[in-house]
């Protein structure tokens, strides 16, 4: 067992882990943070898509370990005093979800998406995007039109710095 | 309409909870003290088992038990079963072999469970499992639908390898119309096995508390109920009274959460003989492994054409692949849910249909999305897209041509169409589309080399599943109803309690629209409680796009009860004859007068019971209904699928794809629309991407989302959907269901996109790049592109 320590939606936290602990079980398991899914094992669907510093990353591929003294952002920690990020108003303005499994890291990869590429994404540009990140409910229709509009509200509503 | 109420776009009331992590799923779910359970899998397609020692691994760190199907066998816990009883031409039941949940003395697919290993931690179980030493004899396997005549038995119970060889039709009557006919369309179709991938993957958490000698099933389930019933009535846990199965938030289904299979049992089983907690949650590749599939089908098919293009007569002979053992609705999807919708949308005279169901080393096939009407929908649809090239017909004309305009319609295979409009869809479907300028387009893309087609979709499924009596006298096991239970509140909120079940379909948004327009309350005061056996009592759960038609109507049909019984509450309290009170937009008024009383206002006055004498009239307002629908409703509508391929590289593109469909009433046009998305994706995925493999030893060669392409984003365009309504006669709703019609409708709209940009070469599904290109150089278009 080994000490990880590390800021997670703003709160400092700690806890002895087992090394071979993924960042993904942390959360879930030692935090019961579990907006974060898990829904492959070779890291393509997405659903486990969390930031880290900023970035998204897949947090069934990294170690806890490995993110020792790194800030991590999770879906949990978007909404900022009780009102929602604009990506998540996206989502359930367009009905970019269904069954919910996959939606909290299409959020989280839509964000990073907006940080990388700008708050005017064309629907070319979003499909090659989401890549790496699987839906099997909304054949992904409306999940483009949510992370659209979601870009062009994060333009207009500054968002807090994770 | 109101803003809330029937056929408006409200926007999710469970989106919430989703969007903001705090969703509720079963692999959320931890109990005090639980034990992990994991499994150890067949690496065989096909062996028996002369040993399992398991003395090293129950001795490692953290192992709390290791059980067999030894265990099993001494418990007395009873097989898997298959609950539709199909009867063979020769009048025979299927030949079900015996199905444990862990095996007895042989696999019959890789897989298959050997044996599960219960420890303190998951990884602790893992490690365990692998000092677990079983000696197999290692037998022939048999992954082919079409090569099990024979071949090796895989069960002793069906030694010629098959469950049963059905028929449906009128033979006789059919090859005569062959005999007269002027054109004869023939051909063979492979329809592909797919594997459905709900994102979340099965999960259980099996809790005893051996205070009350009861168990807790916490599972992903689409029919708790059924889950309870056939663990306790048949497989013998525990009786129903102590038994409870919860389905909590569930990530999808699409058929594959329906059956009841070994994990969940096992968990549920060994929590009471370790006297803890037991949680299993597979992983991607055990899901590849061990969840139903669907389809896979091999099927020759063929068409009767008189000389004017009218269809005379269809027969289908199709070779069904039932996996290793037959799964729980297995046996009803190749035969009433496949041969009883091969009439399509048209008027033939003579349908026969012959379906051999044959048992192979491969994962069990069951109902996914859609579930036997693809396959038909793809027969049909194959057919007359090449009936009309063949005879140089339009195929939307062709089409038209043979659509039935006239409702009732009796098939020659069992169904009763009771109302649609086909024509309507299809001009929708056309001006949406812009045939008419489909010529330019092939024009504009041969300017550039590519190749471009455009294909028909014209669709008919049978949903609202489904009259109990009707499908008993078919072999069903159970009956196919739904219940509902609306208890008001004092204070006038709601609680619908419902045995349909939401895995992603939003019934908590939909159902209480419902309550909204009958009652005049907000959506916010409406809870929708449907996933839990001891709050729900009894339910049939949701598949087969019913819980519109039959969940809802069972959930009116209570309203009813609720608004009679307000009504003469509302006439105690304002002194009015019940006769005189009207009910409208939440305010009972006496005819005539300014006299009023809202809905929360009587609700409150039915539990005081102050204002009327309680032994005429019982305090409270509460009512429950149970409705069995009175036939199937039948959604229909045309698709139209326009693609460009490059003939140089084999890469087809879907450029446009229209869809209009008829779903009678709707209740949330923004929900059906996003049900048509998912279904159109599904079924393009099975057009051109997916297809679970398995080689000649029978491995699944295609076990993780490296090897199964599943749709991408980028793999798909955005769609164009729109409906028309027929309403539905036979529920009070006139609603249809929507839940299945894209995955039915598309795959033979894409395919004939393909094969019409090909020239009308066939092609096999899924039509990948390198599919594409090989029948693009059969044809010699590259070089004609060029």
């Amino acid at each position: 067992m080994v000490q990880v320590a590390m800021t997670v939606n703003g709160k400092a936290v700690s806890a002895n882990v087992d090394s071979r602990t993924l960042l993904v079980q942390f959360l879930r398991e030692n935090l019961r943070l579990t907006g974060t899914h898990v829904g492959c094992d070779t890291s393509q669907c997405g659903a486990c898509v969390v930031h880290l510093d900023g970035k998204a990353i897949k947090s069934c591929t990294m170690l806890a370990l490995a993110c020792d003294g790194q800030q991590v952002t999770t879906i949990e920690g978007l909404a900022q005093g009780g009102k929602l990020h604009p990506m998540q108003q996206a989502f359930q303005d367009n009905h970019g979800l269904q069954c919910g499994y996959c939606t909290p890291g299409m959020i989280m990869t839509a964000i990073d998406l907006v940080s990388r590429k700008g708050n005017d994404l064309d629907e070319t540009t979003i499909r090659h995007e989401l890549e790496g990140n699987i839906c099997r409910c909304t054949g992904y229709h409306n999940i483009v039109k949510s992370i659209a509009q979601g870009a062009r509200e994060m333009a207009v509503q500054p968002q807090a710095a994770e | 309409m109101s803003a809330t109420g029937l056929g408006a776009s409200v926007k999710r009331k469970e989106d919430i909870r989703f969007i903001t992590g705090k969703g509720r799923y079963v692999d959320d779910i931890n109990r005090p003290g639980q034990a992990y359970a994991y499994f150890l899998r067949s690496p065989h397609a096909h062996a028996t088992i002369s040993s399992i020692d398991v003395a090293e691994a129950a001795a490692s760190p953290g192992v709390v038990a290791v059980f067999t199907g030894q265990d099993v066998a001494a418990d007395k816990v009873g097989g898997l079963i298959c609950g539709w009883t199909i009867h063979s031409k020769d009048g025979s039941p299927m030949k079900a072999g015996g199905h444990p949940i862990l095996a007895q003395g042989k696999v019959r697919y890789v897989g298959d469970h050997v044996a599960v290993v219960i420890a303190d931690t998951l990884a602790q179980a893992r490690d365990a499992s692998e000092k677990i030493v079983v000696e197999y004899g290692v037998l022939p396997a048999v992954a082919d639908p079409a090569k099990t005549v024979g071949a090796i038995a895989i069960h002793d119970a069906a030694p010629d390898n098959t469950a049963f060889n059905w028929h449906l039709g009128d033979k006789a009557a059919t090859d005569a119309a062959f005999a007269g006919a002027a054109h004869v369309t023939k051909v063979d179709l492979v329809n592909n096995r797919l594997i459905p991938n709900p994102m979340e993957p099965r999960a259980a958490v099996g809790d005893y508390d051996s205070g009350t000698d009861s168990i807790t099933l916490y599972t992903t389930s689409q029919n708790p109920h059924v889950a309870r019933l056939v663990l306790s009535a048949f497989i013998g846990l525990a009786p129903e009274h102590k038994f409870r199965v919860i389905a909590p938030d569930v990530g999808g289904g699409f058929g594959s959460k329906i059956f009841i299979y070994a994990e969940e049992t096992v968990c549920a089983w060994a929590a009471r003989k370790i006297d803890r907690p037991v949680k299993w949650t597979s992983d991607r590749t055990e899901a590849f492994l061990s969840d139903a599939h669907g389809r896979d089908h091999v099927t020759h098919a063929e068409l009767a054409l008189d000389a004017s293009g009218k269809v005379l007569g269809l027969r289908a002979h199709t070779i069904a692949n039932m996996g290793a053992y037959l799964s729980t609705f297995a046996s009803s999807i190749p035969t009433y849910l496949y041969a009883t919708l091969l009439s399509g949308q048209y008027n033939i005279p003579a349908i026969y249909a012959e379906v051999d169901a044959v048992y192979t080393t491969t994962s069990p096939v069951d109902a996914y999305r859609g579930a036997g009407r693809p396959e038909a929908a793809f027969v049909i649809e194959r057919l007359m897209e090449l009936g009309a090239r063949e005879t140089g017909r339009d195929p939307a004309e062709f089409r038209r041509q043979n659509f039935v305009t006239v409702f009732p319609h009796q098939t020659p295979v069992i169904m009763a169409y009771d109302a649609g409009n086909f024509a309507g869809a299809l001009d929708k479907a056309l001006e949406h589309a812009d045939y008419k300028g489909v010529a330019a387009r092939k024009a504009a893309s041969a300017a550039k080399g590519k190749l471009r087609g455009i294909g028909f979709s014209a669709f008919i499924e049978a949903c609202g599943i489904a009259p109990s009596a009707a499908v008993g006298s078919l072999g069903a096991g159970v009956g196919l109803w739904e219940s509902a239970e609306v208890r008001v509140n004092p204070i006038g909120t709601v609680e619908i309690l419902t045995g349909s079940h939401s895995h992603g379909q939003g019934h908590e948004t939909t159902f209480a629209q419902l309550v909204s327009d009958r009652l005049g309350i907000s959506i916010d005061n409406v809870a929708i409680v449907h996933c839990a056996t001891d709050k729900v009592q009894m339910g049939m759960g949701t598949y087969g796009s019913r819980s519109g038609a039959v969940g809802m109507s069972a959930i009116s049909k209570a309203l009813d009860k609720i608004e009679a019984k307000a009504r003469k509450v509302a006439g105690h309290v304002l002194e009015a004859a019940e006769s005189d009170i009207e009910f409208k937009d939440g305010k009972f008024t006496v005819k005539g007068t300014d006299k009023a009383i809202d809905f929360a206002s009587v609700a409150l006055q039915a539990y005081v019971a102050h204002k009327f004498n309680g032994q005429e009239l019982e305090p409270g307002l509460k009512e429950s209904a149970f409705w069995d629908p009175t036939n199937f409703t039948f959604p229909a509508g045309v698709h139209i699928c326009e693609v460009e391929i490059d003939p140089d590289t084999g890469v087809t593109t879907v450029e446009r794809y229209t869809a209009v469909d008829d779903f009678g009433k709707l209740i949330n046009p923004m929900i059906v629309h996003g049900q048509v998305h998912g279904g159109i994706a599904q079924g393009i995925g099975q057009a051109m991407l997916e297809g679970a493999r398995y080689d000649d030893d029978g491995q699944l060669v295609t076990a993780s989302y490296m090897d199964y392409c599943m749709p991408r984003a980028d793999n798909l365009p955005s769609f164009q959907v729109d409906t028309i309504e027929t309403p539905c006669p036979s529920n009070p709703l006139g609603i249809k269901g929507c839940g299945e019609a894209g995955a039915i409708a598309s795959p033979p709209a894409v395919i004939n996109a393909i094969t019409d940009a090909l020239g009308h070469e066939d092609i096999a599904v899924p039509a990948t790049p390198a599919a594409v290109w090989r029948a693009a150089r059969k044809r010699g278009l590259r070089q004609a592109a060029e």
